[in-house]
């Protein structure tokens, strides 16, 4: 729309639409280069990337660095490659990741989706006194909470463990709650209260008619709760160091400190990130939209 | 459009409903057990990983506690051995000289984006683009860069050298690594944020440009007398959200700098990780945080006030 009426001022400035575009290309280009270039080094092998670091393709085309950080070659295939020769395995970094992403994300989206019901919908006595303490929450730095939350999952006795990582957001967030009401004080009511004459108790018009109504809302809010908690690093940094619970972020912090100081195994370090990257990429570009349109929203908390 | 259609279908509730504060009655206690069931799991996840942990964490910070045994009362130690800590005032100064550093050149970035995408292109796809760095890890943008601003055979280095220009240390310089680092998370966030802005383009009416059109206003002029100030509202709230995670700054420090060149990088938080789980001075780093948590509040409450937030100059 705004197209049309900016036309009349377009026309009468050529080159500030010139500037504007190039600007824009610019940045296109500083948000795009960086990834081709991960994926170049990838596919390369360490030892020739000295001798061709300028090269725009893979240096000496391998899928040697895969192999090396998903733990398919041998110590003597990596080290010939450039690799440390340490055993990585990323394989199970990336099951790691799922598991603590998918829980945390069906707890998070249920238990907040329910609760958000009950703060738009039902009438209870001190519904808005209570839904106000739960925002409170949003004041409270993640640090500030993290330091006790340790504390707490280390007396369990959850440390290394995947309860240990998921039960602190599993039951809800803030932001989750307050997403969902949002969008349930949008709902027609006549539509449930005509479930409401038909005999249909609250229970059932929630999960019957409420959820099936929500099911876009309820997918944004999976996907962006998926992504952060892919991306989450200081939680599991602080609870989840043990192999058999470490997820790709913190995997990927320990991966590089134990590269070699002089000459780090750059492609091992980029194919690690690369598997690190992917799953949320591809979620990306199969739900892209959703999740562009759920960011104008999302950020005005 | 909801919630008045349905008044001639329930006249007598909707007039009930709408004196709030009458929950009380016994008419609206009926959704209780309902209610309670429907919040009983995420008020748990409340109170047990936020409520206590707050009260918890301003109590730790009155303590000694090493995390192995059981914590000490020491009352105010914490806080006047802080106020005498080098190192604190350092990790200070030095997450100061990140936020501004960060938050300039985002916000700088990410109106400029925002207008662009606004005026230039309604496409999907370029939005799409500039929100990929957003998606990835603080981790991977971090390793990503790291890789590319390598000394040795970084491909910015090899660039410098090859158009003659002295090498840049990047992360590993004393006045390069902070302004590397927000660089990074720049890079990061700016998509995002310009999509923040872009998202509150859209509220100001075209009639506004239109009219200011009619009257020969050029470009640079609608954006200073109209934009600028009809994204006031939207504006502050971006700021108070960026500005609160920029203090919050520790993963792409932990996984390239880790604090270092010496203090160079030490932001708060890292301190606060390393005293707490490193040295086991967890009473210690409880009360840094105690600290970075106040300074957050008044951070954000200032911010607030000075933007006025919460009144929009479109009538």
């Amino acid at each position: 729309m705004s197209q049309l009426t900016l036309a009349g001022r377009r026309r009468s400035l050529p080159w500030g639409k010139i500037a504007a575009w190039t600007a824009m290309i610019f940045f296109l280009i500083l948000t795009i280069f960086p990834f081709l270039w991960m994926i170049r080094t990838a596919f390369s092998t360490t030892r020739s990337l000295a001798s061709d670091p300028g090269s725009l393709l893979p240096v000496d085309f391998t899928w040697g660095a895969f192999q090396r950080v998903l733990g398919l070659s041998t110590v003597e295939q990596s080290v010939a490659e450039g690799g440390s020769g340490a055993s990585v395995n990323f394989w199970l970094y990336l099951r790691n990741s799922l598991v603590y992403s998918t829980a945390v994300t069906i707890g998070q989206v249920v238990f907040c989706s329910m609760a958000a019901y009950a703060f738009a919908r039902l009438r209870w006595p001190g519904r808005d006194a209570v839904f106000g303490l739960f925002l409170t929450a949003l004041l409270v730095p993640p640090i500030f909470t993290s330091l006790p939350n340790f504390v707490l999952i280390k007396n369990m006795g959850l440390l290394n463990t995947f309860p240990g990582l998921i039960l602190p957001t599993f039951f809800m967030t803030p932001f989750a709650v307050f997403f969902m009401r949002q969008f349930f004080l949008g709902i027609n009511r006549e539509i449930e209260e005509s479930a409401a004459i038909d005999g249909a108790g609250k229970w059932r018009t929630f999960f019957q008619i409420v959820v099936p109504m929500s099911s876009a809302p309820i997918a944004t809010l999976s996907i962006l709760t998926f992504i952060g908690t892919w991306n989450d690093y200081f939680w599991p940094l602080l609870v989840g160091s043990d192999d058999n619970v470490r997820v790709l972020t913190v995997a990927l912090g320990v991966f590089r400190s134990q590269t070699p100081q002089g000459s780090p195994d750059w492609a091992g370090l980029m194919a690690a990130t690369l598997v690190a990257a992917l799953p949320v990429l591809i979620l990306f570009f199969a739900a892209g939209k959703k999740v562009i349109n759920s960011i104008g929203y999302s950020g005005m908390k | 459009m909801t919630s008045t259609t349905a008044a001639p279908v329930a006249p007598k509730r909707r007039a009930k409903r709408q004196e709030s504060g009458s929950y009380s009655t016994p008419h609206n206690r009926k959704d209780l057990g309902t209610a309670l069931a429907f919040i009983a799991p995420a008020a748990l996840g409340f109170v047990v990983f936020f409520l206590i942990p707050t009260i918890r964490g301003f109590y730790f910070s009155l303590t000694q506690y090493n995390l192995l045994g059981s914590e000490k009362f020491i009352g105010f130690a914490n806080f006047q051995k802080l106020f005498g800590d080098p190192l604190f005032y350092n990790s200070l100064w030095v997450t100061v000289e990140y936020v501004v550093l960060n938050i300039a050149f985002q916000t700088v970035i990410a109106i400029g984006l925002a207008v662009l995408m606004h005026r230039l292109t309604q496409s999907t796809i370029l939005r799409g683009a500039l929100l990929l760095p957003w998606l990835i890890s603080n981790v991977i943008a971090a390793m990503i860069w790291f890789w590319l601003l390598d000394y040795q055979i970084g491909l910015i280095n090899m660039f410098l050298e090859w158009i003659h220009l002295p090498k840049v240390t990047f992360f590993g310089g004393d006045a390069t690594a902070i302004p590397t680092i927000a660089f990074v998370n720049v890079w990061r966030h700016m998509g995002y944020t310009a999509l923040l802005v872009f998202a509150g383009l859209q509220t100001i009416p075209t009639y506004v440009y239109e009219a200011a059109s009619l009257d020969g206003s050029s470009e640079w002029s609608s954006f200073w007398r109209i934009t600028m100030p009809l994204l006031r509202p939207v504006l502050a709230m971006v700021l108070v959200m960026t500005v609160t995670g920029s203090f919050q700054i520790f993963d792409t420090v932990s996984v390239t700098t880790r604090g270092g060149p010496v203090n160079a990088t030490r932001v708060i938080q890292y301190y606060i990780y390393q005293k707490g789980f490193a040295e086991g001075q967890f009473g210690y780093a409880s009360a840094l945080s105690v600290i970075l948590f106040l300074i957050l509040a008044i951070v954000a409450f200032v911010q607030m006030r000075l933007l006025r937030a919460d009144e929009s100059d479109l009538a």
